[in-house]
């Protein structure tokens, strides 16, 4: 089902969270919503939802108008940063909480929420309570609880924020894995730009309440539209009015004309990845990376005199 | 450090003991002075009964009256964010900053025989004062704020996102507050109740002052206290507290036993 | 009219109830959990037998010999009774909260112990002393029935402003005891006003 925002603003007290924000999201696409804290991603989300109610625009879901519909009548499947789990309720209640509302055929409910469990490898979790699971086992509770009454829009607010890095890095797979089963329309929100680059297909920018820059990860890294992508997504060097990225840095020990020289630092091993940092002459400051192999070659250490020359360069 | 830390507690032990439980004791004692046979008599008296009755009836009114009004004027405060909130939220506090007699007085001055209520209610044969209406609205005013505290800050703790989740998976408003709200502060209710019925049980300025005290008929359990000792009549003061203060000591137990479990939802 | 009385036992009830508040919090030690439900006590107790209890205690036949039964310090005595919970318990979960490391990182910064408490705890849990002690001094203006036995009998009975309402209420004097209550009534108000206060200062450091 596709989401179309159109012109949509809100305004919380003095702070413009959205500022005249339009958008579209194809039917089956997993997109993500990628910004600073306070970009108004997050708020964006919540008006798609229903949860917020916007100043002025549109919302449409699926062709239709949307923007007076209650959450309820909306039919999209929300899951919370820190999970909203129904304290007082086991693991199969919250995950049955949608069809028993609609009131579904108890026998119905009861295969669903046995799907879903195995879904989301909580089979044998069924009878414990929220309390009783890890971060990452309430985060997949609270997914097959969005799942269960098959909703036709699937929103995720920080969905992964709360989790320590290996449990991430497993439930973004995960996530990426049931997009391609279900096709499920999703949008999730996230600062972590390896996290929106990782899973979607598509990343929207956002920025202080505007969206900076609509496309796929690569292209979005490629191509930034602006500075502020370019700073944001990735890291870069400012040279003036030019940016170039660390691994768009040569660097050799001997002067060859289109070098400038610079000095060594400090050099940060990172395993395969070496980033060293280089103040060039005119007193520039360059972050690089390299290879370890590059490195080793360059026999890179501190204090040392190197020649750097910019291999690809963007200007805006 | 040790000699400050037992200092401290030596000074609030003792505090306790001097203030509270000293004194509590001692009805015990006083009840049993004469014997459990002039206690036995005390307490069956027909008009000690009928005390009993009228407190147990005030209070299965107001008790269920309050506990809705309390749950609800919680939700106004806390979940709904409109214009006089903070004026809800000053004013629930009010019988708690009222007198009890001046709460009587205004009851008396509304339904008075030259009040504003009192002559209509008089043409239309009801009598609201020195009888059971006028002692059931003193009890609810004064018992009013007891649910809604409780219920407040534990509203705020659990916050609304389960309830917003409860939304997007279709629950009606209905339907979320009866599966999901009601649940979350259950115990803050339960507590907000025990601490209602016992204020109902142990109100006595406000009925006082409105009721008459007509022995056997407008007489509460606390009146008939008052009513005893101002007579002389020892054993049947202390035998009735007697009854009101194990009463309160279940009230007690109903609240240590009511509180832990709050407190780690 | 017995606002003395009232200020006395809200000062008193400042020390004591925060350091009982303290105490059951920061200290340990066997039976705590029963002297932490027996504060509730007052709220649980009616009134009226709270004042019997009193006289039975330190009244006429006083097992411990001491009578201060028609004298002021019995009207003293009801009120710590039924005031006793209000600074306890609004100061207790304050100290609940408060962050112990902040103390730490004090210490650590050479305060000593009274400076610690000056400089951090005090500050912090002020607010619900102050909102304890409005509520107490409410409640210790407007209470009746742990005085009615002492008290209510003739020789204090224009001393506390409760008893002069009820008093003349019950004998008929609706004029007077209207009088007196509009200035109970203009307390009462006051002191929402500065809980509100109190409650919207507690917070202030907590808010964007």
């Amino acid at each position: 089902m596709s989401i179309v925002v159109r012109n949509v603003s809100k305004r919380f007290g003095i702070f413009q969270a959205l500022d005249d924000v339009s958008l579209d999201v194809e039917g089956g696409a997993l997109t993500a919503l990628l910004g600073p804290s306070g970009s108004g991603k997050s708020t964006l989300l919540r008006i798609i939802a229903g949860l917020e109610w916007p100043d002025a625009g549109e919302i449409q879901l699926a062709g239709e108008d949307a923007t007076a519909l209650s959450t309820q009548q909306r039919g999209v499947g929300f899951v919370f940063q820190h999970y909203a789990a129904f304290k007082h309720m086991s693991v199969r209640e919250n995950i049955a909480f949608g069809l028993k509302v609609r009131k579904r055929p108890k026998e119905e409910i009861r295969s669903r929420v046995n799907d879903l469990l195995a879904l989301v490898q909580l089979q044998g979790f069924g009878d414990r309570y929220p309390a009783q699971l890890s971060g990452g086992q309430r985060q997949r509770m609270a997914l097959a609880r969005a799942l269960a009454p098959e909703p036709r829009v699937l929103l995720l607010d920080e969905p992964f924020g709360a989790l320590d890095a290996r449990v991430r890095a497993e439930l973004r797979g995960w996530l990426r894995r049931l997009h391609d089963e279900t096709h499920t329309t999703t949008v999730f929100v996230t600062h972590d730009q390896e996290e929106a680059m990782d899973v979607a297909d598509e990343v929207v920018v956002m920025n202080r309440g505007r969206v900076e820059q609509v496309a796929p990860p690569r292209e979005l890294y490629d191509a930034p539209a602006n500075e502020f992508v370019m700073s944001f997504v990735g890291r870069a060097n400012r040279i003036g009015n030019t940016w170039v990225r660390p691994h768009d840095l040569e660097v050799v020990l001997e002067p060859n004309g289109s070098t400038r020289e610079a000095q060594v630092e400090r050099v940060v091993h990172l395993g395969f990845e070496v980033r060293a940092e280089l103040v060039r002459d005119d007193g520039e400051q360059l972050a690089v990376q390299l290879t370890r192999d590059q490195a080793a070659a360059l026999e890179l250490a501190r204090g040392q005199i190197v020649y750097v020359r910019p291999t690809r360069e963007t200007v805006f | 450090m040790n000699v400050r830390r037992f200092l401290l507690r030596f000074t609030a032990l003792g505090y306790l003991l001097l203030v509270l439980l000293g004194p509590l004791a001692m009805v015990f004692v006083r009840a049993f002075d004469q014997g459990a046979g002039a206690l036995w008599r005390t307490l069956s008296d027909p008009n000690t009964v009928h005390a009993f009755e009228l407190t147990t009836v005030i209070a299965g009114i107001t008790v269920p009256l309050n506990t809705v009004f309390g749950v609800v004027c919680a939700l106004a405060i806390v979940r709904r964010r409109f214009p006089g909130a903070g004026l809800v939220n000053a004013l629930v506090d009010l019988p708690l900053a009222i007198s009890p007699v001046v709460v009587g007085l205004s009851l008396f001055l509304l339904y008075g025989r030259t009040g504003w209520f009192g002559p209509w209610f008089e043409r239309h044969g009801t009598q609201i004062l020195f009888a059971l209406p006028s002692m059931v609205i003193a009890t609810i005013f004064v018992s009013l704020p007891f649910v809604a505290r409780e219920v407040v800050p534990t509203l705020r703790e659990i916050g609304d996102e389960q309830e917003q989740a409860a939304r997007t998976l279709g629950a009606s408003g209905w339907q979320t507050f009866w599966r999901i709200t009601l649940p979350s502060i259950r115990w803050a209710v339960v507590y907000g109740v025990v601490l209602t019925t016992a204020r109902c049980l142990g109100e006595y300025g406000a009925v006082a002052v409105v009721s008459g005290n007509l022995e056997g008929k407008t007489q509460t359990a606390t009146l008939r206290v008052q009513d005893a000792y101002e007579n002389f009549n020892q054993a049947g003061a202390y035998g009735v507290a007697l009854v009101l203060a194990a009463m309160s000591v279940v009230v007690l137990v109903a609240m240590t036993l009511v509180k832990p479990r709050e407190e780690s939802v | 009219m017995g606002l003395g009385a009232a200020i006395v036992v809200s000062l008193l009830n400042a020390v004591f109830g925060t350091i009982t508040a303290w105490v059951l919090v920061r200290d340990e030690f066997r039976g705590q959990s029963i002297v932490n439900a027996v504060i509730d006590l007052p709220f649980a107790l009616p009134t009226i037998v709270a004042g019997l209890t009193l006289l039975a205690l330190y009244g006429p036949r006083s097992p411990v010999g001491i009578d201060v039964s028609l004298t002021r310090k019995a009207i003293l005595l009801a009120l710590l009774f039924v005031t006793l919970p209000f600074v306890v318990r609004t100061v207790q979960p304050v100290l609940l909260a408060l962050d112990l490391e902040a103390e730490e990182a004090a210490r650590a910064l050479g305060a000593g112990e009274f400076r610690v408490f000056r400089s951090i705890v005090l500050p912090n849990i002020l607010p619900g002393i102050l909102s304890g002690v409005a509520l107490a001094f409410a409640r210790a203006v407007g209470e009746i029935g742990a005085l009615v036995l002492i008290a209510g009998n003739r020789p204090f009975k224009t001393e506390v402003a409760s008893v002069f309402v009820f008093l003349h209420i019950q004998g008929g004097d609706q004029a007077g005891a209207s009088a007196v209550a509009v200035v109970m009534l203009a307390i009462s108000f006051a002191l929402l006003l500065l809980i509100g206060g109190l409650r919207f200062l507690a917070t202030r450091h907590e808010r964007a």
